[in-house]
């Protein structure tokens, strides 16, 4: 499974608040919660999150275990997240509800906001496609790029109760 | 040589013995969710088709994000909360005035036993190895799978071992020992770690103390907090929930990633300065900034301990003209306990607001909302930029004793100098 996308880059410990701020958490719409992805930290995020790759630092994702952090990245058109780590939690949400990420020591240093990237999630080989450099992600286990190309656990589930 | 989460998660597989770093399958004692993450659970187990969850006397559903009600997108939330308790005859289903903080509830109300695997879909779900669980937050879909299977796949965690020996000084709390501790380790530094407390100091910790230690293994990143249950533990679960217990221990030559031993004799009060929980300095530090609203509650310090403390430095004193004080207390049990010793009138005489059990000050849902330029100290666990309303708000972390002096003061203030003037 190959992953096009452009950089949008942040720092180290991006929290949930910072994704999806608390007081949107009585929004049922995915769409809706979309519009506020990154309002946290980064309010213009909305405007470059289409086919967005976040290139982000140690720890993405800590803090709440709110679901709706990873689903607001996906419906705004976010492909995948790279960290040079992730907190557990959001790790394990975002595999569930299908949204690639790679955790990746090297790649923060050799990328800038809106470089194009092509991510190989079954190698884990990342080719930064404007600067012609590469970086190498940790491979996915079987069973999460299993999750991942089949749509998240939910699909897993209905498969099963099929 | 097996350390206390290596036990509880090889019971719950059925393996003899357990390796950090193994996946494994566990089945769950006991799930819990709150409206926020538990509306997206019920909306995906529908989808799948699922009809009947996995056990109706296993499952506890809380609503205590936004209590009562103060939108209707929150009433929605808690509409679909209450309908599928009822559908499925979920035995412990809490309304609103029913119940409380959930991670109060779990505790209080019995629904965790030392041993258990708990899983609950809120990061704070941590909050529960202070009875000797491990306990772990989740996020919504794979709650979906627990409600259908009563199992949940885990990578066993490394654990660190925090052993801390001595006497907390007066107005020096177990708050102030966790701030330590993520000072130490940092946001990250135990993430997919268990950490352990151990030591005389926690021996001789209240349940309540241990339940704000382990609340907060989160902030650094951590799985599960966890201390092992003791007399102290048994003699609170009397009357609560029926054994017998699976009391697990640590083995004397358990292995460990990392060791750290604190004294508690040498503890000042902290705070954790915005915006990142490990950004800790001594109060003293910090002395003089000025403070628009003080919030003593939430699942890490709204117990009886906290209130009582409270109470003791504010009997008699008036919150700072400049200062808002608002008091939470953690469940309807905890605040008819405050009520009755008396705890309730101090409040109100001192000129703060109490609110009813709710989360919604912690996180900016409602109730106490930051406005911009304003400073916060709170009782609470994350003081991320806009956890409490606006981005351009403050937020500093400490424990209630700090914060109570310092809302007197109206500024931040180190405790161990009140004199109760």
């Amino acid at each position: 499974m190959k992953i096009l996308g452009k950089v949008v880059k942040y720092g180290d410990d991006i929290n949930t608040d910072y994704i999806i701020p608390g007081k949107y958490m009585v929004l049922t719409d995915p769409k809706e919660l979309a519009k506020h992805a990154m309002e946290g930290i980064d309010p213009s995020f909305i405007g470059k999150s289409k086919d967005a790759i976040i290139v982000a630092g140690k720890n993405f994702g800590c803090g709440s275990s709110r679901e709706q952090a990873p689903i607001s990245l996906k419906y705004s058109g976010t492909k995948a997240v790279v960290a040079k780590s992730f907190a557990r939690i959001f790790y394990r949400n975002a595999i569930n509800i299908g949204l690639p990420v790679l955790e990746c020591e090297d790649l923060w240093d050799m990328v800038k906001d809106g470089d194009q990237l092509m991510l190989d999630l079954e190698s884990g080989k990342i080719k930064n496609l404007t600067s012609n450099k590469s970086a190498q992600a940790q491979p996915l286990p079987e069973f999460i790029l299993e999750l991942i190309e089949i749509g998240g656990l939910l699909n897993k589930l209905k498969r099963i109760k099929g | 040589m097996a350390n206390i989460i290596e036990k509880i998660l090889s019971r719950a597989s059925g393996k003899k013995e357990v390796m950090p770093g193994e996946i494994i399958e566990a089945n769950i004692d006991c799930a819990m969710v709150n409206e926020i993450t538990g509306h997206l659970t019920i909306k995906y187990f529908h989808e799948v088709g699922a009809k009947e969850v996995w056990n109706k006397d296993r499952i506890v559903m809380v609503l205590d994000h936004t209590i009562p009600a103060a939108s209707v997108e929150a009433a929605e939330l808690h509409k679909i909360m209450r309908e599928f308790a009822r559908e499925q005859k979920i035995k412990h289903f809490y309304d609103v005035g029913r119940g409380g903080i959930s991670h109060q509830i779990m505790i209080e109300k019995g629904h965790v036993k030392p041993g258990d695997v708990v899983v609950g879909a809120d990061s704070h779900t941590c909050t529960y190895g202070a009875i000797g669980a491990f306990s772990t937050g989740i996020g919504s879909t794979e709650m979906a799978a627990v409600f259908m299977t009563g199992r949940l796949w885990f990578k066993v965690p490394k654990v660190i071992e925090i052993k801390v020996d001595g006497n907390f000084r007066k107005f020096v709390t177990p708050k102030d020992l966790f701030l330590k501790v993520a000072k130490i380790l940092g946001v990250s530094g135990a993430n997919y770690r268990g950490l352990e407390f151990k030591g005389s100091t926690i021996k001789d910790m209240s349940i309540a103390g241990r339940m704000t230690i382990c609340n907060m293994a989160i902030e650094v990143g951590g799985k599960a907090g966890i201390v092992e249950a003791d007399e102290k533990t048994l003699e609170y679960l009397r009357g609560r929930v029926n054994g017998p217990f699976f009391i697990a221990k640590s083995d004397q030559d358990a292995e460990y990633e990392q060791s750290l031993e604190l004294n508690a004799d040498d503890l000042l009060p902290l705070v954790s300065c915005p915006d990142a929980v490990d950004n800790v300095k001594p109060v003293s530090e910090v002395e003089g900034v000025e403070l628009d609203q003080v919030f003593i509650g939430s699942c890490t310090n709204g117990r009886m301990e906290d209130l009582r403390l409270t109470a003791e430095i504010l009997k008699g004193n008036k919150v700072n003209d400049r200062t808002r004080l608002l008091i939470i207390p953690a469940s309807q049990d905890v605040f008819l306990d405050a009520l009755r010793e008396g705890l309730i009138e101090i409040f109100l005489l001192s000129g703060a607001t109490v609110a009813n059990p709710t989360c919604g000050a912690c996180y900016g849902g409602h109730l106490g909302v930051l406005a911009s330029g304003e400073v916060c100290l709170s009782t609470t666990n994350r003081n991320f930029i806009g956890r409490m309303g606006s981005t351009k708000s403050k937020v500093y972390l400490a424990s209630p004793a700090t914060a109570a002096v310092s809302a007197i003061k109206g500024r931040i203030t180190d405790p161990t100098s009140f004199k109760g003037d």
